[in-house]
């Protein structure tokens, strides 16, 4: 059902997010085949690094969201001390840059970790992590807790009088699931797969490192290595076609697959408790694994950076001043970006669809290509927080898509009937109706922008000079200058600032009870 | 049309607002990541040679070497640099075949293991590549590549295609063994536990323990040595001999400062810039500075053969070099 009296100025926004993000696209993948001097065609490598790419980032999201579906429903049905807590630290692997992440999964899962560790005094032989598997455990690591949170909105979207009327008809486990959680699912995880299937669609350095060597070769690296090897213009932008036409062909499956939000409405109201017995163990038994997986790699972290953290150098404190004014600004930008597309995106797909193709180019093509079209006319270096702040932004954008639409919808379906035949304005109904059911997932997709773009090293390399690195640039230059101790330090106050940014976001934006 | 008008527009606005050039001229010199970074040589070289230039020193820095290159190219005569440091001999065909680089006009006495007479390129550090070991943790120390094919140590290099050291090692393999850098390869497959985007990484991953050995440079142990008072790194010594990486740093033939250009080329291979580099850098100077090297150097293995393939050879060979180690390390 249409709302009639939608604003004209909302759609012409999302129509500027949208032609902004497309011009970007093109307009970075036009200024590189414009300095190609030649056409170029794949190679069989290329094919077998195109084959990898979707082997491993299928396995990845799948792995990823079906972990996921116990863990969120442990989390959406039990209330126990500590629950908030755990649930923002659960999501610190996704904002962790990825080193930092391998070097916290290695000492776990490495060859003198504590897996192979605790495997030799039982006498078993060790494990090695390099390889498809090493890769595809990686990007669990870093998408669980984001499939986990997606999920666990789609869970607090089930109305409450369904619950209560499954509860008292004496509804069991499995029938629960097929008329209750399987419905809700079925809309929840085509988003959910795509999310995570396009994030793993670019990994690189992840890639390379735990797929132990260049068997593991994805499409990104080779469009590096087009660029930096090579400097092949013309083979970096076919590869980059190619590996944005696997991305929109993800995109196009999704959309087939994923259903219209179906009419069932609820009132909100508190759910009935949650069932007990073997339905308790195995939620307990959830939490406490996906707890284990997630939380100790990252205990490592914060032991390994703790005994350097307050003797850190100077420059590495300016640097996080630096990222802070990248991250407020992406943050800005992320709010308004996905703000013009949610609301404009309530009765229609291409606001959807275009968000969540935000940055199908390959990050590296559009580093380049805006450094290409900006250095002509002005110094990069002065570009060096806008373009970054907007990249970020960009990068985020999917997710806080993902996290917004389908509240959104479901919030239009609910009560936009309601609030017509009140005669209620569009700008009451997005105050009274829309914003109350938005915040929450509203501050958690803005939490994430922070978190992204304070934890990101991407464009900011091609266009930063001195006096303009952000933390993790530092955190990878003092990597660079054997200082091992001093960038462990740096990682974990990355890690605080990336979380306590998330939280302070999510509260301010979501309100109190903003992590449910 | 080229730029979509609403950008050039923003771009155009920008310009404007752009505080007015000071009247002190500008060097601009194009480098890699590390050196300009607070713990390399950059900041001690700007104040030595501002000291004196009556001008303004700017870095501009664009990740590792080789993607210093490709931003030159990218940027060719509209490049705002008027020096490219940081270069090395895998690179220096690519950038001469250019033509963005003008004579650099010296003559020093370079101390480099290598006779060196390029009129574009002058060098300014160099030092072996070599696979660096913990002495508590790894025995039976490798004095080959046969020997350590032969072992059962593990090893961590670098990718070829996007490090520096990673190319390197390509090379050094083509330099000691051009008819069995096929059978090399597939002999070392089984000891390398992981090959990394970067040098950073690789070197994080064995200080971690993951590996025994480490594709690095004879002089990083000298790191260990005086900034952590740790003596327990060494290079292990390979009796083929050892691949050089020498840097080296050019004038740009569309500099708009080419007398400030040339005088910063000429500070190069003086005091002020030499004595910055074996302490920042951890590489060999190419003009030994008055005041010598921290005696910790004196402990580090200098091999006794040095390789280098000339740049030309270097750029043939490395495509088929590529294939190669793709090849073997794909199995």
């Amino acid at each position: 059902m249409i709302w009639r009296i939608e604003p004209k100025a909302l759609l012409w926004a999302a129509v500027l997010v949208a032609a902004a993000l497309v011009l970007v696209n093109l307009g970075a993948l036009g200024a590189v085949i414009s300095r190609s001097e030649h056409g170029a065609t794949l190679t069989p490598a290329d094919w077998a690094a195109a084959r990898f790419t979707v082997t491993q980032a299928l396995w990845s999201a799948a792995l990823s969201v079906l972990l996921a579906i116990p863990v969120a429903r442990a989390l959406a049905r039990r209330r126990f001390f500590g629950r908030g807590l755990l649930v923002v630290l659960m999501g610190a692997p996704f904002i962790l840059p990825s080193l930092v992440a391998i070097t916290g999964l290695l000492a776990v899962f490495g060859r003198n970790g504590l897996f192979n560790e605790a495997l030799a005094l039982l006498g078993i032989a060790p494990i090695r992590i390099y390889g498809l598997h090493g890769v595809v455990l990686a990007h669990v690591f870093f998408n669980l807790p984001l499939s986990v949170r997606l999920i666990l909105q789609g869970w607090a979207r089930v109305p409450a009088e369904h619950q209560r009327l499954s509860a008292s008809l004496g509804f069991g486990a499995w029938a629960r699931f097929r008329h209750i959680e399987a419905p809700m699912l079925t809309r929840v995880v085509p988003g959910a797969l795509a999310v995570v299937f396009l994030i793993c669609l670019t990994s690189f350095a992840v890639a390379l490192i735990l797929g132990g060597g260049p068997r593991a070769t994805t499409l990104e690296l080779a469009i590096y290595q087009a660029f930096r090897f090579d400097f092949d213009l013309g083979r970096a932008a076919i590869l980059a076609l190619l590996q944005a036409a696997i991305g929109a062909a993800a995109l196009l499956i999704l959309a087939r697959l994923t259903l219209p939000d179906s009419g069932i409405s609820g009132l909100d109201r508190t759910a009935p408790p949650p069932p007990g017995g073997l339905a308790r163990l195995l939620d307990a038994s959830s939490i406490a694994m996906a707890a284990l997986f997630l939380l100790v790699p990252l205990t490592l972290v914060v032991l390994r950076g703790a005994p350097y953290i307050l003797g850190l150098p100077a420059p590495v404190w300016l640097a996080l001043w630096q990222s802070l004014k990248v991250a407020t600004l992406s943050v800005g930008l992320l709010a308004l970006m996905s703000a013009a597309l949610t609301l404009a995106g309530l009765h229609r797909r291409w606001p959807e669809g275009l968000g969540m193709a935000a940055l199908i180019a390959s990050p590296m093509v559009i580093g380049t290509g805006l450094f290409i079209l900006i250095h002509p006319i002005s110094d990069p270096a002065h570009w060096a927080l806008p373009v970054t702040a907007f990249v970020n932004a960009a990068m985020a954008l999917p997710f806080a898509l993902r996290a917004l639409l389908p509240a959104a919808r479901r919030a239009e379906a609910d009560f936009a009937r309601l609030s017509l035949s009140l005669g209620l304005s569009w700008r009451a109904h997005l105050r009274l109706v829309l914003w109350p059911r938005l915040r929450r997932p509203a501050g958690f997709a803005l939490a994430l922008g922070a978190a992204l773009s304070l934890g990101d090293l991407g464009v900011i390399v091609l266009f930063a000079q001195t006096g303009g690195e952000t933390l993790p640039m530092q955190m990878q230059r003092l990597m660079g200058a054997y200082r091992t101790g001093d960038a462990a330090g740096a990682a974990l106050l990355l890690l605080i600032v990336a979380l306590a940014g998330f939280v302070l976001v999510e509260r301010l934006i979501g309100g109190r009870n903003a992590d449910a | 049309m080229r730029f979509p008008s609403f950008v050039a527009g923003a771009l155009a606005a920008t310009a404007l607002i752009t505080p007015v050039q000071a009247q002190t001229p500008q060097l601009r010199v194009l480098t890699y990541d590390s050196f300009i970074s607070d713990w390399g040589p950059g900041p001690a070289i700007e104040a030595a040679f501002e000291a004196n230039c009556g001008c303004d020193l700017v870095f501009e820095s664009a990740g590792d070497g080789a993607a210093m290159l490709a931003r030159l190219l990218l940027t060719g005569e509209r490049s705002t640099a008027d020096v490219v440091l940081g270069l090395d001999t895998n690179l220096t065909h690519a950038a001469e075949a250019s033509g963005l680089f003008a004579p650099h006009g010296q003559t020093p006495d370079l101390e480099v293991p290598v006779a060196w007479n390029d009129p574009l390129f002058l060098p300014y550090d160099w030092s072996w590549f070599a696979f660096v070991y913990d002495t508590t943790r790894t025995e039976n120390v490798p004095s080959s590549f046969d020997e350590l094919i032969a072992s059962d140590l593990s090893i961590i290099i670098q990718d070829p295609r996007s490090s520096t050291p990673g190319l390197g090692l390509l090379m050094w393999i083509e330099a000691a063994y051009p008819e069995r850098a096929a059978e090399i390869w597939a002999g070392l497959a089984p000891r390398i536990v992981t090959v990394t985007p970067g040098w950073s990484e690789a070197y994080g991953l064995f200080l971690e323990g993951e590996a025994d050995m480490v594709l690095s440079y004879t002089t990083s142990p000298a790191y260990h040595a005086i900034a952590e008072d740790n003596p327990n790194y060494a290079a292990a010594g390979f009796t083929e001999g050892h691949y050089l990486q020498v840097e080296v740093a050019g004038i740009l033939a569309n500099s708009s400062q080419p007398d400030l250009a040339r005088d910063f080329i000429a500070f190069m291979t003086t005091d002020g810039f030499q004595s910055a580099i074996p302490e920042t850098n951890w590489m060999y100077p190419a003009v030994m500075p008055e005041s010598g090297l921290n005696p910790a150097f004196d402990a580090l293995h200098v091999p006794e053969v040095s390789l280098l393939l000339t740049a030309e050879e270097a750029a043939t060979q490395r495509d088929g070099a590529l294939d190669v180690w793709r090849e073997a390390l794909a199995q």
